[in-house]
């Protein structure tokens, strides 16, 4: 039934206006704001730091100087690897991967009480309850973050008066305030694709498997979990992705001794002023982040499209 | 095959917030028979079926399985297998894997399981169909796999939900036969819901027919048709020509109904109604199409309808006349096709007789709606 192509199909379908107008929106969303941008900071991250008046002139020739900057340091250092950089890039990625593993923790039974339970009204006043929050500005719920965190804040407030501690914690120097707010801040991404998921899931199969007589936790492991798979997939490739690369939350809530890699790109390219330095680190830590999602679907065998649902 | 076990339900009344969904139901459910619920939808089968099942609780009364009583022990712990209206098989296993799903629960080790799966395949006609998905199977397929995964677990009792509800009408039928001999070789309990009387009627060694929660009637399939408890079972169940009326006189387990249209009729009184029937009491007669004809001599005095006919119809088997009694109530009559020329013909008139033994008088009461 392959008779026409794909394009004449799809243009029948919509309509010349319409499929025009769709073909360069999602034209002009992919190339002008994705791709170019992406290519031409690849392109700076293989030049040369040069003042202005050099840029196009003979020095201005490819080089990998701050790829081997990040991996080797700066020439002539004591250490053989770039270990400041090198070790905050794996502390991001650690840190993202942990902040991904908590918001599933917290939202997998969430969106299964939510897609579960059938008592409407209810549900869609809780969901309203997870949106409202996002009306705040993301850089003032940090800054509320670290109030709520601080010496004198809600929290230490609360424990002291209830006699836990006698002094307060540095919520802060512990980064546990950086944790709750980066998992705060996308913890709707990880709810959504899941409770999507698990609403159509068929509760005759929970109860098939109940009255087969199966425990809660295999009815989540054999039944549950492979069917919002999809949407557990969505959801920590979004978290993770978005944590690390997120800059605001790190810059507020991040301790004094501890620095996020985006907080080094971003150094590069504002302080520092070298845009390719910059550029080079952005590069490295998309594709290592991309190759991350990339094995972890394959390993838990997710394929592509599943990401959609 | 193993000794079937007896359900009993004693009192057991269930309520949602103020409404009634079964009232005092009493029920006795000989081990291994096959006996079903019969009504229409919403009329709590269902609700039965789940409350046995252990998915809810009865709010008064008892539910007793083998004797025991079940209150308390949660659907995994039952001694029962439901099969739902959906099937509920698992997408995303294998067959096989579905199947032997509850030995997975016990722990049982997978050659263990994988050998089970294909006797059970071998069992319901899809031997080496294990490693497929329940996607790739027919409907009638993912029915046998539903009652295999059923029958798995080795259950004392199956409950089925009108499992054949989604199957077109011949494959359904061809169904209806196959489980009532899964049901003889395995020799469980089997209780079966379903608004189909067609289904109850065939496969059913009882039948019990309900509405609004109440249990009207509980008799084999027979009983059920010919001698109906209530006017609710005798137009659920079959068709029937329902006349309106007083009782005029009543005689030895006989009585005479003076009809508001159709002239004095005699008829038996059902079993159920027996000496709670007086005369003068408001009474309805049910006369089965079947067990009407035309009158041999439309001279003598007794059970005569007399009616025009209006419309004709031949199913192959029968054809029904539909004609016009006196005030303009419609009467259906089945004349078996036995290759002999029609005496019937549009707009002739014509003399209906029938056994009185055949038409049913009951007291005045609710019908079951259209």
């Amino acid at each position: 039934m392959k008779s026409k192509g794909f394009m004449t199909d799809f243009f029948e379908r919509n309509g010349l206006a319409l499929g025009l107008y769709l073909v360069l929106a999602v034209g002009f969303w992919l190339v002008i704001l994705i791709i170019l941008p992406q290519l031409s900071m690849l392109d700076f991250s293989f030049r040369h730091h040069l003042p202005p008046p050099e840029m196009g002139g003979p020095k201005d020739v490819y080089t990998l100087e701050h790829y081997k900057f990040l991996v080797l340091g700066a020439q002539g250092s004591d250490a053989s690897y770039n270990v400041v950089d090198l070790g905050v890039f794996a502390r991001t990625l650690f840190a993202a991967l942990f902040v991904t593993l908590l918001d599933l923790a917290l939202c997998y039974p969430l969106a299964y009480y939510l897609g579960q339970s059938n008592g409407g009204g209810f549900v869609r006043v809780l969901v309203l309850l997870l949106i409202i929050p996002y009306w705040v500005n993301e850089i003032l719920r940090a800054f509320a973050f670290r109030i709520i965190f601080g010496d004198s804040g809600v929290i230490n407030e609360m424990l002291m008066s209830m006699g836990v501690i006698d002094a307060p914690l540095d919520f802060i120097r512990e980064n546990i305030a950086l944790y709750s707010g980066l998992g705060y801040a996308y913890i709707l991404l990880m709810i959504f694709p899941i409770y999507n998921v698990i609403e159509s899931l068929d509760r005759n199969q929970i109860e098939a498997a109940r009255d087969m007589g199966s425990p809660w936790w295999r009815i989540h492991w054999r039944i549950v979990i492979p069917y919002a798979k999809p949407g557990i997939s969505s959801g920590c490739t979004m978290v993770f992705m978005l944590s690390a690369g997120a800059l605001a939350a790190p810059q507020i809530l991040g301790g004094p001794s501890s620095l996020w890699f985006t907080q080094i790109i971003y150094q590069w390219f504002n302080q520092g002023g070298n845009w390719p330095r910059g550029a080079a680190y952005a590069i490295v830590l998309l594709s290592v982040c991309i190759i991350i999602v990339l094995s972890m679907m394959r390993l838990f065998k997710v394929k592509m499209g599943d990401l959609g649902k | 095959m193993k000794d079937g076990v007896s359900i009993e339900l004693q009192d057991v009344w269930i309520r949602f917030g103020d409404f009634v969904a079964v009232r005092e139901a009493n029920v006795h459910i000989d081990g291994g028979s096959f006996f079903s619920f019969l009504g229409p939808s919403g009329c709590g089968k269902t609700t039965i079926l789940r409350s046995v099942s252990g998915f809810l609780d009865p709010s008064e009364g008892k539910i007793l399985i083998g004797g025991k009583d079940m209150a308390g022990i949660g659907p995994n712990k039952r001694p029962t297998a439901l099969i739902f209206q959906n099937l509920a098989l698992f997408p995303l296993m294998k067959v096989w894997e579905n199947i032997t799903f509850s030995l997975e629960v016990q722990g049982v080790g997978k050659a263990a399981r994988r050998k089970r799966a294909d006797e059970l395949l071998d069992m319901i006609a899809l031997t080496g169909q294990g490693d497929k998905l329940p996607s790739e199977l027919s409907g009638g397929q993912k029915q046998r796999v539903a009652i295999a995964r059923a029958l798995c677990a080795e259950p004392d009792v199956l409950l089925l939900d009108e499992p054949l509800s989604a199957l077109d009408l011949k494959l359904r039928q061809h169904m209806r036969t196959e489980l009532r001999q899964i049901q003889k070789r395995v020799g469980i309990t089997f209780i079966y819901i379903t608004h189909d009387q067609g289904e109850a009627l065939t496969m059913s060694d009882s039948i019990a027919v309900m509405r609004h929660g109440i249990i009207d009637q509980i008799s084999d399939g027979e009983a059920i048709y010919d001698d109906p408890a209530t006017p609710f079972v005798a137009s659920f169940v079959g068709e029937n020509n329902v006349f309106r009326g007083k009782v005029k006189s009543i005689d030895n387990g006989m009585a005479v109904v003076a009809t508001n249209r159709t002239g004095d009729l005699r008829c038996r009184i059902g079993t159920a109604a027996l000496g709670n029937l007086q005369t003068g009491d408001d009474a309805m007669v049910f006369i089965r199409p079947e067990a009407l004809s035309i009158a041999a001599d439309a001279t003598d005095a007794g059970n005569h309808i007399k009616a025009l006919v209006i419309n004709e119809e031949f199913e192959g088997l029968a054809y029904h006349v539909f004609l016009e009694g006196d005030a303009g109530k419609e009467i259906k009559m089945s004349i078996t096709n036995q290759g002999k020329a029609r005496e019937t013909s549009m707009n002739k008139e014509l003399v209906l007789e029938f056994n009185p033994e055949q038409a049913i008088v009951l007291p005045f009461g609710e019908l079951a709606s259209e």
